[in-house]
Parts: structure tokens; sequence; C-alpha cells
């Protein structure tokens, strides 16, 4: 199987306008990942999807990271192939332009069917828009929930009973009275 | 001897009624052959929420054998069921559904609180999307600890409760809800809000516990 | 293929076209579920029906979110391995190993040679388990009401006293550690575990004589929810469901993790992709797994079932990220990892196979009945503290 750097050459050639870039991964597990431009996303996909020699036909995992510190979200997708088994994943990464108004990412559940739910999912725990989904709602939480849970800025309403235990965390949160729960939705919830 | 003693003075009639049964004279309180005929064939919903469910099942399997207590009828109606075990954990999503399912089912009812997700929220109690316990909703009978608690621990809450419907008095204000004109009916169904559920809790049932805060460290 | 040239969405299965003129009357929606005795759990069906046939089917779940996933980011990585037991709560010791195997492939970390033979022997255990009360479960879904359960829960019984004397727990079993397994068998275990297993072949021999060429199983479900190929692989479908329509990917002869290498066994495929299908496939998968036992309870070598440079507590990887996954009872089971350097990931992510498995739900219902749909979601095999996490 050819390495992330291979892989990108043959893209970059295939779309010359595409952003393509390969994101090292620095532990033993040696999974790099490419990270697309949103705007050729699609295009690529269908690219490894039905490129012969790639054959990647089956796509995994679909997910959501936040970056908090970096101020974007990402989708992270896994990629294998059932044509041709032998091989790790080809890990692709798409990233919004931040973490407020800019969270639109183009949906690839036309090319792979299975990223329809976990892109549900990811709309629906991160905030990340998904255009051209089929059916894009909340798929984990009620419809009527405004927040977007698994962001790292997140504070869950305040509904636990007071323990008396030594644990430093109840103790501190025990020493003023408990805040009122939050009348708005958290800051950095897309509107 | 032969008067129907209220269940208070059972234990100082016992000894005479168990002499009696000796000789094969069988005496009881409307209130003994009630509260029997009740504990020994209450009838649970099949609703099992999370993985306490399966030890639920199993416990109705052949291992273990609820149907010697007289629970084998599982019944999928609410409107046919006397006990609704709460197995698994109950999220925000599905509170409204399970105080439903209460309303929906007709007194006399009970409901055992199985595992420590329905007692408190469990292991998932620092949780977005966990109710930390049904009583929060729901008025529970018997509490079963354990995540999940084994089946014999669920036959020992089932004894427990068919124990505490043997010990009910059918009059008086200790009376169980169905005899009493004053106890609630529908209880009220949260609905869901932005955050969290609306109300998150039922004032009626359940209170947090006292804070004792300590103003040092 | 041209770059501009998007073909259009992969089409979501045989649209079924409801009859409602004057005749026929108006269409019912109903709800199966959450509360249902043949959903699985927490599950709700919201189908829309043409007399007795599906015309359209939603899946809703959610009703056991639990977020696993946030209480990974805040709990250590170990402290992460009790909750991944209550994923597919069947399955526990196929939880625990994916989540090992993941932290593993982060960290670099070996494991010794005697904890992957009881890996094997564990997780084909819980294979036996797992499709034992499947066949159950489905035969309750077909409305044999109580018999066929009670024979499956009598021999889950008995793999689950193996499991309570080696970990302490039946079902919750909390065993795999990041470089091995928790302890070792006790002196007798491994001789109880051949008596099981020498017993089972009889045991499935007795089930199927009652079952297998039962002509209402056959009628209930022969030809009931076809899968086709393409749309399997297209939908990310992993485990028996996938190799029920033909496709040969077992990620225990594809990966090869462990040691699954050194063992002989074949992967069953089927002809058709339906319910009755995915059923044999299963009851297949079964003896296979007998066999791949017999060999490993008789090769286990002697030596320790832990790596003595492992850490657990002071589990600190360096920063990167690994996917793990490896073949559970009911597909891909998957950990998806990033590392920060610091005890607790920065993302944990499960890649649940009862999720993406349930991406077809609506086009296998698609023009059968209401009782039918029952039947393949019973062969689907969804655990909802996996679908939900």
């Amino acid at each position: 199987m050819e390495t992330a750097e291979q892989l990108r050459d043959r893209l970059q050639a295939q779309f010359p306008a595409a952003e393509i870039a390969v994101v090292p991964n620095p532990g033993p597990a040696a999974q790099h990942s490419l990270l697309l431009g949103a705007a050729h996303a699609r295009a690529v996909a269908l690219f490894l999807r039905d490129d012969p020699a790639l054959a990647l036909d089956y796509c995994s995992n679909v997910t959501g990271v936040d970056w908090l510190q970096a101020g974007y979200l990402e989708a992270v997708y896994h990629l294998f192939s059932m044509a041709r088994p032998q091989g790790g994943p080809v890990v692709i990464r798409l990233r919004t332009g931040n973490r407020t108004d800019q969270v639109t990412l183009p949906s690839l559940t036309p090319v792979w069917r299975s990223c329809e739910f976990q892109e549900r999912e990811a709309f629906d725990l991160f905030g990340i828009r998904f255009a051209d989904h089929p059916d894009l709602r909340r798929i984990l939480m009620w419809d009527e929930f405004v927040d977007h849970p698994m962001r790292k800025d997140y504070v869950e309403p305040d509904d636990y009973e007071w323990e008396p235990t030594a644990h430093h965390e109840v103790l501190a949160k025990a020493r003023p009275p408990a805040p009122a729960p939050p009348s708005g939705p958290p800051e950095g919830t897309p509107p | 001897m032969s008067d129907p003693a209220p269940a208070s003075s059972a234990a100082a009639a016992a000894p005479d009624r168990d002499e009696l049964r000796r000789h094969g004279i069988l005496l009881t309180s409307l209130e003994e052959l009630y509260n029997w005929g009740r504990s020994h064939s209450v009838w649970p919903l099949q609703f099992g929420l999370a993985c306490c469910a399966i030890e639920m099942i199993a416990s109705s399997m052949a291992r273990f054998d609820i149907a010697r207590f007289g629970s084998e009828v599982f019944r999928p109606s609410p409107r046919q069921a006397d006990l609704l075990i709460v197995s698994g954990t109950v999220t925000k999503k599905m509170a409204p559904q399970v105080v439903r399912l209460w309303n929906q089912m007709p007194e006399p009812k009970y409901c055992i609180a199985m595992g420590a997700c329905a007692i408190s929220g469990g292991p998932f109690k620092q949780g977005y999307n966990v109710l930390k316990g049904i009583d929060r909703f729901i008025p529970v009978d018997i509490y079963i600890p354990g995540c999940p608690p084994r089946p014999e621990a669920l036959l020992n809450g089932l004894i427990a409760l068919q124990e505490k419907i043997r010990g009910q008095q059918l009059t008086g204000p200790e009376a169980p809800p169905h005899l009493r004109a004053d106890a609630p009916g529908d209880y009220p169904v949260p609905e869901f809000g932005a955050h969290d559920l609306l109300p998150p809790n039922n004032p009626a049932v359940w209170a947090p516990p006292a804070a004792a805060r300590s103003e040092t460290a | 293929m041209s770059a501009s040239a998007f073909p259009p969405p992969v089409p979501p299965g045989p649209q079924v076209r409801a009859v409602t003129d004057e005749f026929h009357g108006d269409l019912l929606e109903i709800s199966m579920g959450p509360h249902h005795p043949s959903t699985h759990g927490v599950f709700r069906m919201q189908a829309t029906l043409d007399g007795e046939t599906v015309v359209k089917l939603k899946p809703v779940f959610g009703y056991l979110h639990r977020n696993h996933e946030k209480l990974g980011e805040n709990t250590s990585y170990l402290g992460s391995m009790p909750y991944t037991d209550r994923l597919d709560y069947f399955c526990a010791m196929t939880n625990n190993w994916a989540y090992a195997l993941s932290a593993e492939k982060l960290a670099g970390q070996a494991v010794p040679e005697r904890a992957e033979y009881l890996r094997v022997i564990l997780a084909e255990l819980t294979r036996l388990l797992n499709h034992t009360c499947l066949a159950g479960f489905l035969l309750q879904d077909t409305g044999a009401s109580g018999t066929p359960l009670m024979y499956a829960f009598r021999e889950r019984e008995k793999i689950l006293d193996l499991f309570e004397s080696l970990s302490g727990s039946r079902m919750m079993c909390n065993f795999q550690r990041f470089g091995g397994c928790r302890t070792d068998a006790p002196a007798d275990w491994l001789a109880r575990a051949g008596q099981l297993v020498d017993g089972y072949g009889a045991f499935l021999d007795e089930f199927e004589a009652l079952i297998t060429g039962n002509e209402i199983l056959l009628a209930r479900t022969q030809g009931v929810g076809r899968l086709s190929a393409a749309l399997a692989v297209s939908a990310g479908v992993t485990g028996p469901m996938l190799r029920a329509t033909g496709v040969a990917y077992d990620l225990r002869k594809v990966d090869g993790y462990g040691i699954y290498p050194r063992f002989d066994f074949r992967v069953p495929l089927g002809d058709h992709g339906d319910t009755y299908d995915r059923y044999m496939i299963r009851v297949l998968e079964m003896r296979e797994s007998i066999k791949i036992l017999h060999a490993a309870l008789r090769e286990i070598p002697a030596g320790p079932v832990m790596d003595p440079k492992a850490k657990l507590r002071g589990f600190r990887p360096k920063p990167g990220e690994a996917y793990g996954r490896i073949e559970g009872p009911k597909g891909e089971i998957g950990f998806y990892l990033i590392s920060d350097g610091g005890a607790n990931p920065y993302r944990y992510r499960v890649r649940p196979p009862s999720l993406v498995n349930l991406t077809i739900l609506e086009d296998l219902c698609l023009g059968h009945t209401l009782a039918d749909t029952v039947v393949i979601l019973g062969s689907i095999d969804i655990v909802l503290g996996e679908v939900d996490r």
C-alpha cells in the first residue's frame, strides 16, 4: 500500500486545484492522514472510492473532533477497502473555518452510504453542518435541544445533588452556593 | 381468636393461629388474605432499558426462575402490569416515556429501581443526557444496588417487595395509594427543554438532600 | 468518471409507492417503541404503513445515550475500561479487547503470548454466547415465545459461570488491560472451558434439529429483508450481516490481529443476504468458533499474562492517534483515540457496529409487512448500549 506522501502526490496530480496536505501522526501507530480542502473533498472522495488501485469502498468510521485551542472543528473519515483488503486505513480529514459561523463541510454520504448516521451524529454532538446530507437532523439528543454537547466548552446543566465526599471538585463546588442553571446557550454554539 | 385482627396485632395472634393451623383450622384476617393474594402475583411490565434488563431476563429464565415467585407473566402492556422494574439507565430522552408508562399503569402499582443507574444515575452520573435516578419523577418502593445486580439480587428485591406488600395496612394513613382518596393520580410528564428536562425533577416526589456546606476547605 | 459530474446520491433502496385513493384509504403512521417487547431495547421505529405494508421507516434512537465518549475524555485511559463493558453489554470481553488493542496501538505496547491465547479464548466464547442469544431472541421475535430463548440462556449461563470465575463478574468483566489481561486463569478454568466447548457441539446439534429445518422459520425468514452486497459494502455493514450477502470480509482473516493467523477456520458466506442467511451464518460461525476454541485451549502456553513493562495507572501515550478494530460478534468494533500526552484521551471515539448496520434498516423493510420488520430487526442484531453509547 502506498504511503501517505505518495497518495498525496497522486491526488494532487489528479486534482491540481485541490488542497491536500499530509498530517503526520507522531505516535507509534503511524496512521498518517490527509487533510483535504472542503471545496474538492467530494471529488477526491469519489476518486478514492473508484480508483482501481485503491478501491476504498468501505468508510468505516466518521467522527468529529473539537480542536478548541486551534479554533476549528474537524471531521475525520477512516477508509478501508473490501475489494483489496490488505493494508491499513486511509484517513482523511476535513476542517471547518472556525467554531462559530463557518461550520459547514461537504457531506460524503453521496459517496459512502455509511456516513449517513455518523455525520448526523457529528452534527448533533459537534455542530458541524454537512451540506447535501439527505437528512441532517439530530440523532442522539432530542430535537428541541440546542447545545452541541461534545464540544470542549459545553457546560452541562447543574442537576447533581451535593454529596458529602472528600472529592476535590465536589468540595470546591460546595463552597459557594451552586450557581443557577444557564439561561442561554453556552458561548461558542453556532446560531 | 377468630376475629379479623388488624396487622399490628397479627404477631400476637399468630401463635394462636399457628396452633390452630396445626390442627387443620385456617384463620386469617381480610387484610392478610388481601395482601397475600396481591403479593404473590405481582406481574412486572416487560420493560428493560439497558444492561440490567439482561439480568432481569436471565432471572426469568430457567436457572433463576422468577416464576416461582408469581412473577412469571411479564406483560407487554402497562395496563395489565403491577410492577415497573426500571432496569437500566434512564436517560432524559427516555424519562417522559417512563413517566407516561407509570401513569398508564393502574393502581395498585409498585416500582423497583434495579441497578445503580436507576437509583442515582450510576456510573453515568456525570452525563448531560442521564437522569440521576428515576425517583426524581416517580415514587420508588425498592432499590436494588448493583451494576448489574445479580439475578439473585433481583429476586431478593422482589421478596422484599412482597414483604412490603404483605405488611401494608388497608385502612388509615399508611394505606397504599389505591385505597386513599388523597393520593396523586397522574404524575406530571416532563417536557424536552432547550438544555434539560422541564421540570428537571418532580418536587412532590423528590427533593435534593439537605447540603451541610462547610465554610472552610 | 470526470471529477465535476457527481453521480446521484446512493438511492435508499426500492421505493414502495403507497396507493392512496378513495378505495384504499389513508396511510397509517405508527411508532414502534421505545417501549416495545421486540425492539431489543429502547429503540423506536417510526413506520408508515399502507395496510400492512411498510412504505417508510425511520429509526429513532438516543434513548440510551449515556455520553460514553464525553466520559472517555474526562476519565483516564484505564478508567474507561469498565465503561466499555457497558457498550455492547452481551459482549463485554470483545469490547474490552477492542479498546485494549487500540490503546496498545497508540502506545506501541506489546502483549505476551499467553494473554493473546486467553484473549482469543474469551472472544470466541463471547461469540458463542452472542450468537446463541441472537438465535434465541430471533425466534422469540418470530413468535416462538420463550422456549428457544430458555435453551439459549441455559447455555449462556454456563459461559457466564466461566466468566465469573475468571473475572469476578458475569457480564461486566473489565478483564483486558493495556498489555495483557488482568489476571491469569485459575488452575482448573481451562479444563472447565474445555468441557464446555466439548459439550457445545451437542447443544448446537440439538438446537438445530429443532429449529433449522423448521418450516415456520423458513417461511418467516427466507426472502425477507434481502440485502445486496453492493449496498452492504457502501453502507459500511460488517459482521455476519455482511458475510450473509457473500462478501468475504472477516477482520480475523483480513487484519489478522492477535494470533488469529495461527488458527485454521473457515469464514461462512451466504448466498441471498436474507434473514435466513443471516441466521444460518451465525450458526455456522458458532461451529467455527468451537474449532478455534479447541485449538486454542490445546495450544495455550505457560507464561505471564501481562507485559511487565506495561503501565496501567500511569498510562500516558505520546501525542498521536490510532484506530484499532476487531471482529466482534456483531461486526467491526473499533476505537479511535487521540492522545495529547495527558492522562486522559483528547478524543475517545467508539465505532459501533450496530449503529452502522442500522443504516439500511429502511431499505430492508420497505415493501414488507410490519411483522417482517420485527424479524429483520432481530436479524441485524443490535444492542442499544452500542448504538447510542
